[in-house]
């Protein structure tokens, strides 16, 4: 699975922002064409993001992008500009339904033949709603391109009937069934952004918590988050020479054909060589095993 | 060569982006006025640039004024190609050319 941590939100109509925001190594970079965009400039951000996407600075870098919905004006023009630009994930706005998913896929599926490309782009469905939390578990499961959810979390306390609190008890039932709904389907889970960027210990006690829940990254809107959560996101260094040492007795094991292989009178299974893979992951990702950061 | 049928603008005077002013003239010619933060290094190539994406358009009699605060030239070209998809008020969009 590919280490989803962090994903910057970049308003299409900031250019300084769209031009610069490879540089603070996001593991995704999320342009924006949606809410954080005005009518007026909703023409020009989308040329803005669709230049973006095929320079060079983002090559190496996973990119999504947050269209409007289908059912506005300017959705579908969304649509036709980023898939042509090669963008590798759309972020569907407000999904309530299988059918919202669905009705996407149609259409990129339909512009992806228009065009003749063999990229196949990747869903990510933002749940904003109580019918969506509801509907999760079928959202999560419904298509082959969803490669991951997320709680946005503004529209649904609007929803709920109440507001965001520093505690977080609002959004309490919401993580809890999207993180099970994306872990039933094998999908990514994520969690909402945090909007107070003045405030870096809640942030980081907000980033602790989801990433105790299971989730596996967050929506940011600040660059300077990316490397607070980051360092939250790693593992610490008694979890990295656990796992090197269950590598290395299953790699021991398999040398000797061994089928079962223990360590400090534990076994070790499936699930747990999984484990020691991803915290391994984690740590190069954290500069800790001569990794990127 | 075409017209575009009205005056338009797009971008901003912010750092890293350009403002882009266009307005449709008599003369057949692609008239080009530049300030750029970096005018000395590289207003020549801007210039191309600009040209270039009229061109790829097919349009001419065409004034563009540029102030450029040290635009990536993808933000020079999505700036210009916006000014004249207003102008024009174009819904249908021929991607292959932008």
């Amino acid at each position: 699975m590919k280490l989803r941590r962090s994903m910057l939100f970049v308003p299409g109509s900031n250019t300084s922002m769209v031009c610069n925001a490879f540089v603070y190594r996001a593991d995704t970079v999320m342009f924006d064409l949606e809410d954080s965009v005005a009518i007026s400039e909703k023409d020009s951000a989308r040329l803005m993001v669709y230049h973006a996407l095929q320079h060079f600075t983002y090559e190496d870098v996973e990119t999504a992008v947050r269209v409007n919905p289908l059912h506005s004006i300017y959705g579908l023009l969304d649509l036709e500009a980023v898939i042509r630009a090669g963008v590798d994930i759309i972020r569907l706005p407000k999904t309530d339904t299988v059918e919202d998913v669905l009705d996407m896929q149609e259409v990129i599926e339909k512009i992806e033949f228009k065009i003749g490309t063999n990229k196949k782009t990747k869903l990510l469905a933002a749940i904003e709603s109580a019918q969506g939390v509801v509907n999760a578990v079928d959202i999560a499961r419904c298509s082959d391109r969803l490669m991951g959810i997320a709680l946005g979390a503004e529209d649904f306390v609007r929803d709920l009937h109440t507001q965001r609190t520093k505690a977080g008890s609002e959004l309490m039932a919401a993580r809890a069934q999207i993180l099970l709904a994306a872990r039933a389907a094998k999908i990514h889970a994520f969690d909402s952004v945090f909007s107070d960027v003045r405030d870096k210990e809640g942030f980081a006690r907000e980033a602790k918590y989801i990433k105790d829940l299971g989730f596996d990254g967050k929506s940011l809107i600040n660059p300077n988050q990316i490397s607070v959560l980051h360092k939250i996101f790693a593992p610490s260094r008694d979890d990295v020479e656990w796992a090197l040492d269950v590598i290395e007795a299953t790699d021991n094991a398999k040398e000797k054909g061994l089928g079962v292989v223990s360590i400090d009178g534990k076994m070790v299974d499936a699930p747990i060589v999984a484990r020691a893979q991803w915290t391994l992951e984690l740590a190069k990702a954290s500069g800790m095993l001569g990794g990127d950061e | 060569m075409n017209k575009i049928k009205k005056s338009a603008y797009a971008g901003t005077l912010e750092s890293s982006d350009a403002f882009v002013q266009i307005e449709p003239i008599e003369e057949d010619e692609i008239r080009v006025e530049l300030t750029s933060s970096v005018e000395e290094m590289y207003g020549d190539d801007i210039r191309e640039l600009i040209k270039s994406v009229i061109k790829e358009l097919s349009i001419s009699y065409i004034s563009v004024k540029v102030q450029d605060k040290g635009a990536l030239d993808y933000v020079i070209k999505a700036r210009l190609q916006a000014a004249i998809l207003r102008a024009n008020e174009d819904e249908k969009i021929n991607w292959d050319k932008l």
